[in-house]
């Protein structure tokens, strides 16, 4: 592609003239545009089959911003993407703000933007909305992107904590800690090589195949930061119910667990983003199971636990592959390696 | 008190070798453990060889370990 | 795998009915301590089974005026601090490198060698290497040491916070009071010092101790030879952690220590002090000692928190005797080792209570 005299991108580039006109006609709507977003008018209009919609918002920012499974951009898409679909809706538009730094190369810049286009079309959304900032040199890491997204709400479909009960089965659609342990192995300080694949996908194909053809899903959420630990931890606390999970059943890849025994964490604190959590009705498990296996997000999906009565607080417990039990906590945050 | 896993040296020169563990792999020394060879399956404790494995041993009781036999073999049809 | 689980099991039922009273194995490793909290072995065990989280997790047990010195350091502009992520969170008197410095001139390394990689790629700073850890990771110090020597890397330096296990083994059972049986001993320290360098504490105070590795198959085997042991009147040293424990060591690593390092009074968060129970820089390595390298004398650790963290450890009272429990002493501000890791016996205590605890 042919961009002019500039390789990089600079402050100009930001500041609404010429060279703003250039950064969006040349280098961003090529690989996104549809008919709403072509007329870059200040707002959107959409018409909606529903008036019925979830809304939602992420931020992204990761280092490294290209990674083995995808990068930045892939996951600004499906991030956005998967939080409207785990709440029960069919994701039909996002928008997306680029903020850049001054000097972030263009051809990263379009391999990010080519990938955004792509995530956007696999995951049948249009991009109708967009901004774009540059900032200084230093104010910022090369590229951070904010992904909103507006879902039609399936017909029929409420999910919630408050439809959560004592015995549903709680359904993984596949392996955990892929997309986590992938950004670790490349961090800086850590890296290593690897054959670790993040799992970064868009769900909504899986997730509305599952809510429009089973009954008894009651509730789904994203097991990203803080991995399956803390989507756990949240659905105990949010529904007021113990939730019990069987360790053997989880699903993890002999790599990302060597991975993970090298530098001390536990694997079920790591994100994930191509996974969903589902809370199903015991009658309707097997339904979403075979419907799971189907997709090709789903081939490993398992039973990995019930929820429980709880005693006094609602926690998680896990029983471990050698029939211990021990509680799951809601991991600290940041993960650090370690050695001891 | 300290994280250790045994990991096969795929790399050798000098003191400097390259380790896997089921696909990952990092760099390590073997300055400690003057005796490995490469191809042994070493103890890795902060990037140093501490101690040789004895294979037959470890997987008894290793969990991880019984699993490297398979992913070995799936290696060898990946390359061959 | 199950069948030799179940095997040992029956040998610690056993021997739990025929001694009839509470019987209290230390584990002295934090990554046992992880490794059985992970696993949920305490679950599996006789009501009368008790393990006690030793003194073995380096960090939780690294003494709040070294950790000053580290943020001391990481304020100056000329100095990089090279750590192991375990240092990150563990607080000093005014915060920990997390909340103090949360970035720029702390680089959290994975081994020595990149620690001392980061010297010779700055050498417009100073690096200073926070050296903790027991006798597994002190081999790998220093051998970068004599490395920075050799290639006269001068930018290079360490805060040897390096701790020796079998002293403080010894300190816990020379307590008058304490209510150890024996000890299930650390896998991968033994891998360094060998087995045989626990028969003082098997013979002098006839108790009990046993390496294990980490697999929850042999920390089980581990506490079945203990309380067959136990029940048979023997405090013998063994290892089951046959794949790479042996009975001597790995000279080499022993012989790098004592060639680096020489064993010198410290202090342990919880403890006190403790002789012989840590290592120093020799002379001969002297400037690259960062003590010396910026003239800091080391405070004399005074324990005056109150903390009874040392008592928790001993199995001697449970962490709400101690008056700072859940007062000044949460795992959000953490006073004693057993706060500071999420897997100590405090930090558990407050997050789920006796009831919980008990059978975690």
């Amino acid at each position: 592609m042919n961009r002019g005299k500039h390789d990089t991108i600079l402050l100009a580039h930001g500041g609404g003239g010429q060279l703003s006109d250039e950064l969006i006609r040349r280098h961003i709507l090529p690989g996104i545009n549809n008919d709403t977003l072509a007329e870059l008018a200040d707002s959107a209009k959409l018409d909606l089959a529903s008036k019925s919609v979830c809304f939602t918002t992420d931020s992204y920012v990761v280092k490294p911003l290209f990674f083995n499974g995808g990068d930045i951009g892939k996951l600004a898409v499906c991030g956005t993407v998967n939080d409207l679909a785990v709440a029960g809706s069919r994701p039909v538009a996002l928008s997306l703000s680029l903020l850049i730094e001054e000097g972030f190369e263009f051809e990263l810049f379009e391999k990010i933007l080519g990938s955004i286009g792509k995530a956007a079309k696999e995951n049948r959304v249009n991009i109708v909305a967009g901004d774009t900032k540059t900032v200084e040199a230093g104010a910022l890491d090369k590229i951070f992107i904010n992904t909103a997204g507006i879902g039609i709400r399936l017909a029929g479909v409420d999910l919630g904590f408050d439809k959560i009960e004592v015995g549903d089965r709680i359904i993984i659609n596949g392996s955990i800690g892929d997309h986590g342990m992938t950004i670790i192995s490349q961090r800086e300080g850590i890296k290593f090589e690897s054959q670790l694949r993040s799992d970064c996908a868009g769900l909504a194909e899986l997730t509305c195949q599952l809510l429009e053809n089973t009954r008894g899903i009651k509730f789904m959420r994203d097991p990203t930061r803080g991995g399956l630990a803390a989507t756990l931890n949240e659905i105990s606390r949010g529904s007021g119910h113990s939730i019990e999970i069987r360790e053997a059943d989880i699903p993890v890849k002999p790599c990302v667990q060597a991975a993970a025994d090298m530098l001390g964490f536990d694997v079920i604190t790591i994100a994930n983003e191509g996974k969903f959590v589902a809370i199903v009705s015991p009658e309707a498990a097997e339904g979403c199971l075979n419907i799971c296996r189907r997709h090709t997000l789903g081939r490993e999906a398992g039973i990995i636990g019930e929820v429980v009565q709880t005693r006094d607080v609602p926690i998680v417990e896990m029983t471990t592959k050698i029939g211990g039990r021990r509680i799951v906590q809601m991991p600290y945050g940041r993960e650090l390696p370690r050695i001891c | 008190m300290c994280l250790a896993i045994p990991a096969r040296i795929v790399e050798l020169k000098g003191d400097k070798a390259v380790v896997d563990a089921m696909g990952n792999r990092w760099r390590a020394r073997t300055t400690l453990l003057p005796e490995a060879k490469l191809g042994d399956l070493v103890l890795i404790h902060a990037g140093f060889a501490i101690s040789l494995v004895d294979e037959q041993e470890a997987k008894k009781t290793w969990d991880l370990l019984r699993e490297i036999d398979d992913f070995e073999e799936t290696q060898d049809k990946v390359s061959g | 795998m199950l069948e030799r689980i179940y095997r040992a099991q029956k040998v610690m039922d056993d021997a739990c009915k025929r001694l009839g009273r509470q019987i209290n194995i230390m584990e002295v490793c934090g990554t046992h301590t992880v490794s059985i909290f992970r696993t949920g072995i305490r679950s599996t065990l006789h009501d009368n089974l008790k393990l006690l989280s030793g003194p073995g997790c380096p960090v939780c047990v690294t003494d709040q005026s070294y950790i000053d010195i580290v943020l001391q350091l990481a304020e100056r502009r000329d100095v990089l601090i090279a750590t192991y992520g375990d240092m990150v969170r563990v607080p000093g008197k005014t915060g920990s490198l997390e909340t103090k410095q949360p970035h720029s001139n702390v680089k959290v390394v994975l081994s020595s060698e990149d620690a001392l990689q980061l010297a010779k790629d700055n050498r417009g700073k100073t690096v200073v290497f926070v050296a903790i850890g027991f006798e597994t990771t002190a081999p790998s110090t220093a051998v970068v040491v004599k490395q920075a020597a050799a290639e006269g890397v001068d930018n290079f330096c360490i805060l040897s916070g390096h701790k020796l296990v079998v002293p403080a083994m010894r300190a816990l059972v020379s307590e008058k009071n304490h209510n150890i049986d024996a000890f299930l001993c650390p896998g991968h320290v033994s891998v360094i010092i060998g087995y045989r360098a626990f028969a003082e504490i098997a013979e002098r105070f006839d108790r009990p101790c046993v390496v294990a590795g980490f697999e929850p198959m042999q920390i089980i085997e581990g506490l079945g030879e203990i309380c067959r042991q136990l029940a048979a009147g023997e405090a013998e040293i063994k290892s089951v952690y046959t794949a790479v424990v042996t009975e001597q060591g790995n000279p080499t690593a022993q012989k790098i220590i004592n060639e680096c390092f020489e064993p010198v009074d410290g202090y342990w968060r919880g403890l006190g002090k403790i002789q012989e129970s840590t290592l120093r820089l020799r002379d001969k390595y002297g400037r690259f000692d960062a003590l010396k390298r910026f003239e800091i004398t080391e405070a004399p650790a005074e324990d005056s928190t109150g903390c009874r963290c040392g008592e928790v450890l001993c199995g001697l009272i449970e962490p709400p005797e101690c008056a700072l429990f859940e007062k000044s002493c949460t795992p959000q501000s953490p006073v004693g080792p057993c706060m500071v890791s999420s897997e100590g016996t405090c930090a558990a205590w407050f997050k789920y209570g006796r009831t919980r605890n008990t059978k975690q």
